[in-house]
């Protein structure tokens, strides 16, 4: 069958469906692929590349009549037109905020597979495309942040006086937050953030930020990975925390998307609190923005000096590594939809995630999908069996004082057995007492010398002990020169065995410590 | 005068020994270590060859010959093993020379009931060094057969294999009062029959991955029946060497065992899943789906990777891995990538095996650490490439207290942002136990035999 990746309509969009990478993965994958005549122009790809990777070039008409059409966004109307019944739509198709794409799809018999709605399970993340853009747009909203500051992002040190490091308040941490705690951490700025989930304070500190918290304002974990919006009181609190923090930010990123809508997370009036020169950035911009004074898709200056950076392409302004990214979430897609690699597509609706993300089939409206069995990440362990203080205490003492007891048993029989060996050895002749003590120190020796052995040689240690413990060889030559020949036999057997150990165990040993080495 | 000049040569010898031991705790004196033992060894032979001289019954020059007989053959055999052996296959080399200590217990040990007096402590010790020797002796020749695969390595399950042993040991007992009440070579005998059988049986009854244990335990032994000829035949260098290796090996146990989180005891008397008769639940069936990869996906990984940890296991002995291993380390490492190796205790059959697999290869020591070492660095690793490890690897052993392994200490790699396990397929390990690491987010599976595969992105790793 036939891929078909179109030049994207949307003005200044960037981005390409594929690259010519995973041109090639499609292609593996049983595909033929054509490309629109300068698809990959935005995104620096040439037509010849594409060529290079097996596709062909070729103009519009033609991949809109393949059999799978796989684009960024959603296409316009005489796209769909141009499709053939029974074809695959593959793009973002926003299908939360406008429904009435899967009647247009249905109606022409289309498959329509939204890219934006794949179900947050953790098997579907490798063709999660909204987890790649919001990694990239958390990524270039901190770029984009440190171009309007006026100052270093990191704290500096000079002969000339020193500077401190920018700092950075990030509301949301899903993963565009996080991409973006990550960039402005690892740029030296001093990162705070917050999140209303609170498993997500674990991930922020894994980022490198410090976690900010609002008091009685955290929400339980949400059953589909992504944040609710909150109540009433939350929001009171809430808003008093971020009216603190704003005032504290040289930069603030708000990232506060749920389901293409945009809470009002900052206000004009935090907003004329920060210092002249501050930069909020709005991630959310496009769902109407975070901060009051937003405009998507413009820089906004307020009249106190803060920059309002309400970009709505961020993804784009990387369009190499965004196309390829996206690219390969839809080979993931594809190999997914193409169980044989046989480059037939078969769609299988009892699967979570294909249903999921499934918008119409066969002629059939099938959004919304049915909800599905999330494993979003696990509420924090139900808070371990605490109870009370002091059942907690009690516990720990009748801890301590059954270890009290155990030791105290275990002296008593120590004891026992002292006073046990010291009558037998009183009542043993002379001679074994010479050789039990000398036993008792060896043992104790061995145990002090052996206890420091590096763990790396044990192996050799094995060796060499066994070639020691053939000094049983003493013992079988002495026995040799006996006057029965019985008696020298069995001896010249042992001493031979025991010669054997000696020399092989000493000599391997000897070869293995021989290949240790350090680095030169 | 001769004697106490060989007195005085083997407290010499003794103290050399110990230095010999002192000296294997770091790599940098591990080679004066061996020597020192290789001298005592040497000081205390020449002083026995004089002393047999002077005490032989028979005419000097043929004892002397007989000697150096024994000497020559020993010396040729052994050369020819130590030169010949494949690092991989030392722990079976190891077994079978502990076979060796146990066999000359035994038979040193019914020579000198043929020439001692019959004293009642002097038969005590003939027969428990004998009982020990034999013991040594045949669960050694098992633990051989076991580890070079010529017998099946799944522990044997007697019915009442327990009851079975306790039932050697009293039989022994009876043996060891009609011994004492009428010494002859009767009870011995039986008693040495018995005891081969009990060591036997004891080895048979623990499966391959308690190997390393089982290896350190006979070790012991070995060193215990030393000690037990030493007493027989009154003289105090066995007594000391056999306590050395008698202690060296019962702490290598207790070594393993502790990073088994399981007792000496439970090792011992069985292998995992067998214990109760229920096999783990956790252990049936999938949990999930896994990710597959290929080498050229992994070999892009670790070029972009900063730093990469390696986990080898008993797996990448099996298939002989450890070469293309060293070499891609050494590529990676070549183009700044930060290579290490993170060791388990247990990893492998023999403790230290993997150490001295990974320096056969030209591995640096200093790069490859130990679990303690390296467990606060995963978190921070880029990659983490699982070649033929599995159960030193499951998460299930902090997070399920069902699992069979629970409490095991084990490598966290799954803290680290990409996880690589190579593998021939789905089983399970060695203590059958599915492995959620396997199903993990971060991980992907490289299917099919270890040394192929690293040789594969060997090849898409540019050299320099």
């Amino acid at each position: 069958m036939r891929i078909g990746v179109p030049r994207e309509h949307r003005p200044g969009e960037r981005l390409v469906a594929a690259t010519p990478r995973t041109v090639g993965a499609l292609r593996d994958l049983g595909y033929d692929v054509v490309v629109e005549r300068g698809a990959g122009e935005g995104a620096t790809f040439g037509d010849d590349a594409y060529a290079a990777a097996g596709a062909r070039v070729a103009d519009a008409r033609e991949v809109w009549a393949a059999d799978v059409v796989t684009a960024v966004h959603a296409p316009r109307e005489q796209d769909l037109e141009a499709m053939r019944p029974g074809g695959t739509l593959v793009a973002m198709m926003q299908p939360y905020q406008d429904p009435g794409v899967a009647d247009r799809l249905a109606s022409r018999g289309l498959t329509g597979l939204a890219l934006d709605a794949v179900p947050r399970i953790s098997r579907a993340q490798a063709l999660d495309v909204l987890s790649t853009l919001s990694n990239v747009a958390g990524y270039r909203a901190v770029i984009e942040a440190a171009e309007a500051y006026g100052g270093m992002f990191a704290g500096q040190v000079t002969a000339a006086g020193k500077t401190p490091p920018a700092r950075v308040f990030v509301i949301g941490a899903g993963v565009a937050g996080l991409a973006a705690v990550g960039t402005a951490v690892s740029l030296g700025a001093e990162v705070r953030a917050f999140d209303v989930r609170p498993e997500a304070a674990e991930q922020i500190e894994s980022m490198g930020a410090r976690v900010v918290r609002a008091d009685g304002a955290a929400q339980e974990v949400s059953a589909d990975g992504y944040a609710r919006e909150l109540t009433a009181d939350q929001e009171r609190l809430t808003a008093a925390m971020y009216a603190e923090q704003t005032a504290w930010a040289d930069v603030v990123v708000t990232t506060a998307l749920v389901r293409g809508r945009a809470p009002r997370t900052v206000t004009a009036q935090m907003v004329a609190a920060m210092r002249p020169g501050s930069v909020v950035v709005d991630l959310a911009a496009s769902g109407g923005g975070n901060c009051e004074l937003t405009v998507p898709g413009e820089r906004v200056v307020t009249p106190g000096g803060v920059v309002v950076l309400g970009w709505t392409d961020l993804p784009s302004r990387m369009p190499q590594h965004t196309s390829q990214l996206f690219g390969t979430n839809v080979v993931h897609l594809m190999a997914l939809l193409t169980p044989g690699r046989d480059g037939v597509p078969v769609l299988d609706l009892e699967d979570p995630v294909q249903r999921g993300l499934t918008v119409a089939h066969d002629g059939a409206v099938l959004w919304p999908p049915p909800p599905v069995a999330v494993s979003a990440p696990a509420p924090a362990p139900a808070a371990a069996p605490v109870g009370t203080p002091e059942q907690a205490a009690a516990r720990a003492a009748a801890v301590a004082s059954d270890a009290r007891r155990r030791s105290q048993r275990r002296s008593v029989l120590y004891a026992l057995g002292a006073v046990l060996a010291t009558l037998a050895l009183t009542l043993a002749p002379a001679s074994f007492v010479g050789h039990a003590t000398v036993f008792a120190l060896a043992v104790v020796v061995g145990y002090y010398v052996i206890s420091h052995v590096s763990h790396a040689l044990h192996t050799p240690l094995m060796a060499t002990t066994n070639a020691i413990s053939g000094i049983i060889l003493v013992g079988a030559l002495l026995q040799i020169g006996d006057d029965s020949w019985v008696v020298t036999g069995l001896a010249f057997v042992a001493a031979t065995v025991a010669a054997i150990n000696i020399f092989g165990g000493f000599l391997v040993a000897n070869r293995m410590i021989t290949m240790f080495r350090k680095e030169a | 005068m001769l004697t106490s000049l060989a007195q005085a040569v083997y407290l010499v010898a003794a103290l050399l020994f110990v230095l010999s031991l002192a000296g294997l705790s770091t790599q940098e004196t591990a080679r004066r270590g061996n020597l020192a033992g290789m001298a005592g060894m040497g000081l205390a032979l020449l002083a026995t060859v004089l002393l047999a001289a002077d005490v032989s019954e028979r005419p000097v020059p043929v004892t002397l010959l007989l000697i150096a007989m024994a000497l020559a053959i020993g010396a040729v055999v052994g050369t020819w093993r130590a030169r010949h052996v494949e690092m991989t296959q030392m722990p079976e080399m190891i077994a079978i020379l502990h076979s060796f200590v146990g066999l000359a217990a035994v038979l040193v040990g019914y020579n000198s009931f043929l020439t001692g007096e019959p004293d009642a402590v002097h038969l005590v010790e003939v027969f428990l060094g004998v009982l020990i020797g034999a013991v040594t002796f045949t669960g050694s020749v098992v633990a051989y057969l076991k580890l070079s695969g010529r017998i099946r390595s799944a522990p044997l399950a007697l019915p009442g294999r327990n009851l079975l042993n306790l039932a050697a040991l009293v039989v022994c007992a009876g043996l060891l009062a009609w011994f004492l009440a009428a010494p002859s070579v009767l009870p011995l005998a039986l008693m040495t029959v018995v005891a081969l059988a009990l060591g036997w049986h004891l080895v048979a009854a623990i499966g391959g991955g308690d190997m390393p244990v089982v290896v350190s335990m006979l070790n012991s032994y070995s060193g215990w029946a030393a000690a037990a000829a030493g007493f027989m035949l009154g003289n105090d260098l066995l007594i000391v060497v056999g306590a050395l290796v008698g202690s060296s090996g019962a702490i290598l146990s207790y070594l393993m065992c502790r990073a088994m989180n399981r007792s000496f005891v439970s090792v011992i008397l069985g292998g995992y899943g067998t214990e109760g008769g229920t096999t783990p639940a956790a252990g049936a069936g999938e949990q999930g789906e896994h990710r597959e990869t290929t080498a050229a996906e992994v070999a892009e990984m670790l070029r972009t990777a900063r730093s990469v940890v390696i986990t080898p296991g008993y797996g990448m002995a099996v298939a002989k891995a450890q070469y293309p291993v060293a070499e891609l380390t050494s590529r990676l490492r070549a183009q700044g990538v930060d290579v290490r190796f993170a060791v388990h205790p247990v990893a492998g059959r023999l403790p230290g095996h993997m150490n001295v697999l990974l320096a056969e290869a030209k591995v640096p020591y200093d790069i490859v650490l130990e679990m303690d070492e390296i467990d606060d660095d995963l978190a921070a690793t880029d990659v983490v490439l699982v070649i033929g490890a599995n159960d030193t690897v499951n998460p299930a052993a902090l997070d399920d207290p069902s699992s069979p392994i629970a409490g095991m200490p084990v490598l966290e790699v799954w803290k680290a942002k990409q996880v690589v396990v190579f593998k021939r397929s789905m089983a399970t390990g060695y203590a059958g136990v599915q492995n959620p690491l396997f199903f993990g987010e971060n991980t992907v599976m490289l299917f099919g035999d270890a040394k192929d595969q690293v040789e594969r992105i060997l090849a898409a790793v540019p050299v320099g």
